[in-house]
């Protein structure tokens, strides 16, 4: 039996309208929030990148539970920038209707560029540097602190510890990696320092070259210096470096704090110096602990990465999950996919509940959330302790630091 | 004061520099004799890193001590590496033999990135933080055992090439090719020897860095890159080139973190390279070809 089919001209014409058209139904009609969750998970950045994306891992269950429906495509940058321009383009052909992203500022600003012009919602998670916000994207929004805010918060925080211990310090050295952060870290120092008033001699600023094998000539200058606190801008190895150092060329401050940076609470740094590694701290974004969701996502966590800690990935596990819940609860208002309404739904956003430390999630004009707080936590029995301030602290601060000789 | 500080960095810059010139050693026995450039020589010492760091977790064996069978392994692969893979090369154009080995490199970053992960692992030794105080100049324990390490470890194979008569057979290689055939010695044999002990010195020189420095996929390319600093100033294929072109790398990177500023450092070490290219590019201890 044959069946004998002919096409009209009209017929042809209304089977292309039709196609062309499919993509806006699928819009309009997608239950299904497909992200792409764009981190460095290989590469120089791969330590945080892993971190952050065991947060995704953990995200779908507790946004079930919240009752978002997403779908989330997990793509490698290679801590590469060009890398990440074109996997934001592959996302986007493959049908993501969102990006998060993407830890490093450069690779942030080499998606944005694909996004700005694709019209698809970007939602920044961990990326530091001012110009993210400055250049007047539309479609990008940022749901992290800029250099500058970490090391005002994180100065606040040095202020806010030796108010509470009665501690002052004298003489500090400001020691920072001469890379993209840690420049702008730098930069930001330079500009914030004589603002913030705070009663201490800023001897000297360190810059090292985060390749190096081993701080020990840094660590010999810092010493030469004897500052009481050293202020530091590190990655998770070269806080190890820096650390082990110290211990070894026996220098001793009274306190060792980073206004804003990583490097403390990863677990290598555990790992690598045991008890050593407690009594630093840092000034930074951290997940509230008394928070609910906190506490939810922790469970997630847990089941999603039995083998890592929450504690120790919390910072990036947090906002990598805010970046999905930010997109997540766009959707459910805007009611569709389609970039331009799920981007408006996006700027308009108001959480009040969430996980890191400060106000509701909301943005301004520029894209920024303004209500990020910092924390400052200290690492105590081997655990990154909130311990200011005090309505989310679980612990007191310890100051000054305790010898690093005799420590079992 | 000052000078303390000096004394501390110059120390520390001697201690440092003899390691780095065990593992540039390895790369410039093999380049002197079987002529090929190994572009996979910072991955095998990473690779031996990690060797340490397993035999120091599930055995509690020393990286000090474990070097000795992590530098065999390493001799047995490097001989069967030459006699299966780098051979063929030996005769094809330079950049094929770069394709090879960065092939190579690719696959141990890849690997070992897919069996440990990102992280920076460390051996942490009982006396990894302790130092001695001699007056104002601080010795870490560590970096002073693996420069006495790396010294005897050097005198090793000096004495190799120079009092055996395998050593002396691949130096007659590595003099004059055609000589050594027509006399009967066994080229291919001697290469593959070669290989296994520049290797072997890699090893060595890897299980050392273990202690002094966290183990890392991504710090392959770096060690690959300081390697061929230090052997292109020592000297293309001089071991003692490579012993100097250490220390002074050593030296200068720590006297330019004081003088100048830490994060200039490698920039001193390119900058003498490119001093040593121009006034005398076969090197310090090398010869005109």
């Amino acid at each position: 039996m044959t069946a004998k089919t002919s096409f009209s001209r009209r017929a042809v014409m209304a089977g292309a309208a039709a196609t062309l058209a499919a993509p806006g139904i699928a819009h309009a009609q997608a239950r299904t929030l497909k992200i792409g969750s764009l981190l460095p998970r290989s590469g120089f950045f791969a330590q945080a990148g892993q971190s952050m994306h065991r947060g995704v891992l953990a995200a779908p269950d507790l946004l079930k539970e919240l009752g978002y429906n997403v779908e989330i495509v997990h793509i490698d940058t290679e801590s590469n920038a060009d890398v990440a321009r074109t996997q934001a383009e592959r996302a986007i052909n493959d049908g993501c209707h969102v990006l998060t992203g993407a830890f490093d500022s450069g690779h942030t600003l080499a998606i944005a560029q694909v996004t700005e012009q694709r019209q698809i919602p970007f939602v920044v998670n961990v990326a530091a540097a001012p110009q993210i916000t400055e250049q007047g994207y539309k479609y990008l929004v940022r749901n992290f602190q800029t250099g500058g805010q970490l090391v005002t918060n994180g100065l606040r925080l040095i202020k806010d510890v030796m108010d509470a211990k009665g501690i002052k310090f004298e003489k500090a050295v400001f020691l920072h990696a001469n890379d993209t952060f840690g420049t702008a870290q730098r930069n930001a120092m330079d500009a914030i320092w004589p603002r913030v008033n705070l009663p201490i001699d800023l001897a000297e600023k360190i810059a090292y070259d985060p390749r190096a094998q081993d701080l020990s000539v840094e660590v010999t200058k810092i010493r030469a210096l004897n500052p009481d606190l050293v202020m530091c801008v590190t990655r998770a190895s070269d806080a190890i470096k820096m650390v082990r150092d110290m211990v070894r060329q026996r220098f001793q401050p009274k306190a060792i704090i980073s206004p804003g940076s990583p490097g403390f609470y990863d677990e290598e740094f555990y790992q690598a110096l045991g008890p050593l590694a407690d009594f630093v701290m840092f000034g930074l974004p951290w997940a509230n602990p008394k928070s609910n969701m906190t506490q939810a996502f922790e469970k997630s966590f847990a089941k999603a990465n039995p083998n890592n800690r929450f504690a120790v990935d919390s910072f990036n596990a947090g906002f990598a999950f805010e970046g999905m819940l930010i997109a997540a609860d766009a959707f459910k208002r805007a009611g569709t996919t389609a970039g331009p309404q799920l981007m408006e739904a996006v700027r308009a956003t108001n959480l009040p509940e969430h996980i890191m430390i400060g106000g509701p999630i909301t943005f301004d004009a520029k894209g920024q959330n303004p209500n990020i707080g910092s924390a400052l936590v200290q690492n105590l029995k081997r655990i990154p302790t909130v311990v200011l301030p005090k309505d989310v602290a679980l612990a007191e601060p310890v100051l000054p630091l305790p010898a690093w000789q005799g420590r079992s | 004061m000052l000078w303390s500080l000096y004394g501390n960095v110059l120390v520390q810059g001697v201690l440092t520099g003899l390691v780095y010139g065990l593992m540039a050693l390895g790369l410039s026995v093999i380049f002197g004799v079987v002529r090929v450039v190994n572009f996979a020589h910072g991955e095998f010492a990473v690779v031996a890193m990690y060797a340490a760091f397993v035999l120091f977790r599930s055995f509690g064996l020393d990286p000090f001590l474990s070097m000795l069978p992590i530098a065999a392994a390493f001799f047995v692969i490097g001989y069967g590496l030459q006699r299966t893979l780098i051979n063929p090369f030996v005769s094809r154009p330079e950049h094929e033999q770069f394709i090879l080995l960065v092939g190579l490199a690719i696959i141990m970053v890849n690997g070992t990135l897919m069996i440990f992960g990102p992280d920076a692992r460390s051996a942490n030794l009982p006396y990894s933080f302790d130092s001695w105080e001699i007056g104002p100049i601080i010795l870490d324990k560590v970096r002073v055992y693996a420069a006495i390490a790396a010294l005897a470890v050097a005198a090793l194979l000096f004495a190799f090439f120079r009092f055996t008569s395998t050593g002396v057979a691949i130096r007659a290689c590595a003099d004059n090719l055609v000589g050594a055939a027509v006399v009967g010695l066994n080229v291919k044999q001697l290469y593959a020897l070669t290989f296994g002990l520049g290797l072997a010195c890699v090893g060595a020189a890897g299980a050392l860095m273990v202690t002094l420095t966290d183990a890392t996929p991504m710090i392959a390319p770096a060690f690959t890159l300081l390697a061929f600093t230090i052997v292109i100033i020592g000297g293309m294929g001089s071991m003692a080139g490579a012993i100097v072109g250490g220390l002074l790398i050593g030296i200068a990177e720590a006297m330019a973190s004081v003088v100048i500023a830490p994060s200039m450092k490698t920039m001193v070490s390119f900058g003498l390279l490119v001093l040593v290219l121009a006034l005398r590019p076969q090197g310090l201890l090398g010869r005109r070809a």
